[in-house]
């Protein structure tokens, strides 16, 4: 009876490696630990510098607007509220765009057609953040002032829509009270991270279940009937995963914010008025001419955006881990 | 109604839509007519076949639907800007065009069919104008970009002067960006000096050998991937410039641009390596090859083409960056091929510099500079693309024939083998598949 069960019991299988493989083992442990030694400097350094600057003001830190940090009077209450307002415009604008555009190349565009917007939804993701902050700056700034107007002629009611020193009766007052403002630094960044947005839910989409999708068409549905009750509930982690990237892309975006904006060290909550601030554009202000203790508030900033968007990105890979999306269906 | 009927009329199965249900019905019928019920009876005596429905085709009405709601929104648009009310601007325009040339489709379908299938063209038209925006905005911003940027690239003297002695005033027939070029290029060609090895190999960590801590290496990479890059600047700034010494130099902004893609493209090449299929490197493995000649041989040729896409995704995205190249690389306006002395500039940067001057010769001159940026962009992509439209695994023809040549040169030498060594001769195997042959035994 023993006999038996030695028998059934499966065979310690152990491999000796040679010495190559103990090299090659070693090696690339040893680069693992390399990246990961360098990684964690950056996370530590940062966190290790910002104490210094978060010690000096302690919870003032968040609810000062000022950033004067050689008389210890510094915040990031004007310019986390402006990089918020500028990641909320921008996913705004770009949420629906991209959905809508990945659910076109995915379900409803031919198929010869379907590779070549693929290629292009890619390449615009690669397109660097300057072209789009020089796009903005010089045309974008421009042409939005109507459409700024509009929006405050007639929902200025609405506090974040308010333009303050505009008469809208007046036909010849200025119009630079709407540039540079939080909503154009949004609209442009929404062009930079619609693509991103757009290719990872295309992704998603695209895995949905053939079998699913067959049983929703053989049941009589259309199209749309398909999309909404197989594709939508399938991506929709991978959705939410899009939206969260871009989010994080728009709250760490600096040169094209940084080229549109005019900066202000107040809480500017109004997004067409023009004057905002983030946090990426006072560091790329102000590094130059920060003395020690000033680069190390400029640290605490840093840290403070990086941790935001780390959790933001941390949050996405969570809720399309958890969801059906990606999940491959057995065959 | 029930909750199955209102669930099926939420996924738009109406009475319009019966296509499949005919085909369900003769089923049926011919099960009835062979009478007996025991299990599923194929329907043998349908007649002749129907001929099969496209149901793809667009339909004639269909098109003149479209047709009709579309000149009715413009007109309607027409009336009311022209005519009714105080309404002016284009885009204003353009969206009470569109909300109409809507709610007439709308209409117009309704007349000739049910609500699911108006909801379907609805939001059909609704994704296709979204796709639209989309790309006619992105369109815009490269042709923009590209317009403005011709005037100062159509002097060959943009790509080989630098601008040391252009002021604002002088015009586009003198200086140009080769200090800018020649910076982004070496500024590049560093970061991915650092950035391969290194990436790949930790990526290869992650996949290959894994172990307890590659799950915290994984963790920490891809924490990085969201390190906003100014910061990534700023930490190079801090350390290498004011700690150590370090002055500001093309080599600073390499390693600054290095933490950026680091991340980057270890996750890529991460992502790339896990398509490998398990029964390759199974095999391999089970032929008595060591790990490291598994990897070397089967499973990084297996990828090649997705590890060559990931480093050229990760380098497009590193010589667009600015920011981490702003605070660490300096600024000059001559040209200085020493990317460890002296401070130098790149693409990006410079476009940034020369736009913010605010100079309307300067300008014009960042807009070719970032036109030429793109232009990189898109050939770095257009390479990534047809390294990227291989599946893993699937080989271009000329590598497929060297590889058949490397099978036969390994074919031929087992059969020397079996010579040499009588007592690896096949067919002496207990137990052997009459049908099977064995490696260096002729079928």
């Amino acid at each position: 009876m023993t006999q038996v069960s030695t028998e059934q019991r499966p065979r310690v299988v152990k491999a000796a490696p040679g010495l190559a493989d103990r090299i090659f083992h070693g090696g690339s442990r040893l680069t693992g630990l390399f990246v990961f030694a360098v990684m964690g400097a950056i996370g530590l350094f940062l966190a290790l510098r910002a104490v210094e600057a978060l010690r000096a003001v302690g919870f003032r830190f968040l609810t000062t607007a000022q950033w004067q940090p050689d008389v210890h009077r510094f915040g990031i209450a004007a310019v986390l509220t402006g990089t918020v307002l500028i990641a909320a415009v921008a996913v705004v604008v770009s949420v629906p765009l991209a959905t809508g555009t990945a659910l076109f190349i995915s379900e409803v565009a031919p198929v010869w057609l379907r590779q070549w917007l693929v290629s292009l939804v890619d390449l615009m993701a690669a397109v660097p953040s300057v072209v789009y902050g020089l796009w903005g700056l010089v045309f974008l700034e421009g042409n939005v002032i109507g459409v700024a107007r509009w929006l405050s002629t007639w929902f200025g009611w609405i506090p974040i829509f308010r333009v303050d020193g505009a008469d809208p009766a007046d036909p010849l007052a200025s119009a630079s009270v709407y540039t540079a403002s939080t909503f154009v630094a949004g609209l442009t960044v929404s062009m930079m991270v619609a693509p991103i947005q757009c290719s990872v839910m295309r992704e998603a989409f695209s895995q949905a279940p053939p079998g699913e999708r067959e049983g929703a068409y053989a049941l009589g549905a259309t199209r749309w009937g398909m999309i909404s009750s197989v594709v939508l509930p399938f991506g929709r982690g991978g959705m939410i995963g899009g939206t969260m990237l871009g989010l994080g892309r728009a709250l760490g975006e600096t040169i094209a914010v940084y080229m549109v904006i005019s900066q202000v060290f107040d809480i500017q909550p109004h997004i067409l008025q023009v004057g905002t601030n983030s946090v990426s554009s006072l560091i790329a202000l102000r590094y130059g001419d920060a003395s020690g203790f000033g680069l190390s508030a400029l640290m605490a900033a840093g840290l403070a955006l990086f941790v935001i968007t780390l959790l933001v990105n941390f949050t996405a890979s969570t809720i399309a881990a958890r969801s059906r999306s990606g999940a491959q269906s057995e065959v | 109604m029930t909750m199955e009927e209102t669930a099926l009329d939420r996924a738009g199965i109406g009475e319009g839509t019966v296509a499949g249900l005919h085909v369900g019905e003769v089923v049926a019928r011919a099960a009835q007519s062979r009478g007996d019920g025991e299990g599923t009876v194929l329907p043998r005596d349908l007649g002749p076949v129907p001929p099969r429905r496209n149901l793809r085709a667009f339909r004639r009405d269909e098109l003149f639907n479209v047709l009709g709601a579309a000149s009715t929104g413009v007109c309607v648009a027409i009336l009311l800007f022209a005519w009714l009310a105080p309404f002016s601007g284009f885009l204003g325009f353009l969206v009470v065009a569109y909300i109409a040339f809507l709610a007439t489709y709308a209409l117009l379908t309704a007349l000739s069919a049910d609500g699911p299938t108006v909801r379907d063209r609805i939001w059909t038209t609704v994704l296709g104008s979204a796709a639209a925006v989309l790309f006619l905005g992105l369109a815009q911003v490269l042709w923009f970009t590209l317009w403005r940027g011709v005037p100062a690239m159509r002097h060959l003297n943009f790509f080989t002067q630098d601008l040391a002695d252009a002021g604002p005033l002088d015009p586009l027939t003198q200086g140009g960006v080769l200090h800018a070029m020649v910076g982004t290029l070496e500024m590049i060609a560093i970061a991915l000096l650092i950035t391969i090895p290194l990436g790949l190999a930790c990526a290869v960590y992650l996949t290959q050998v894994g172990g307890r801590g590659s799950v915290l290496v994984r963790t920490v990479v891809e924490a990085m991937t969201a390190l906003p890059s100014i910061v990534a600047g700023l930490f190079i700034y801090a350390t290498l410039i004011l700690l150590l010494g370090f002055r500001l130099s093309g080599f600073a902004a390499a390693v600054a641009l290095s933490v950026m893609m680091l991340p980057i493209i270890i996750r890529s090449a991460d992502v790339v390596l896990r398509l490998v299929p398990g029964g390759l490197r199974e095999a391999s493995e089970a032929l008595g090859a060591p790990r490291w000649r598994t990897v070397w041989y089967v499973v990084l040729p297996t990828v090649r083409s997705g590890l060559v896409t990931s480093v050229i995704l990760g380098t497009a995205r590193g010589i667009g960056e600015t920011s981490p190249v702003l605070l660490t690389a300096g600024y000059t306006t001559y040209l200085n091929a020493d990317p460890v002395s002296g401070p130098q500039v790149s693409l990006p940067l410079l476009t940034f510099m020369l736009v913010r001057s605010g100079q309307p010769s300067y300008i014009q001159r960042g807009f070719g500079a970032a036109a030429l940026l793109m232009a990189i962009v898109v050939a770095l992509f257009v390479l990534a693309r047809v390294f990227a439209g291989r599946a893993p695994g699937r080989v271009t023809a000329r590598r497929a024939r060297r590889l058949a040549r490397r099978s036969a040169c390994d074919q031929a030498r087992m059969r020397r083998r079996r010579y040499e060594l009588p007592g690896m001769a096949g067919g002496e195997l207990p137990g052997r598949d009459p049908g099977s042959f064995h490696l260096g035994e002729s079928p």
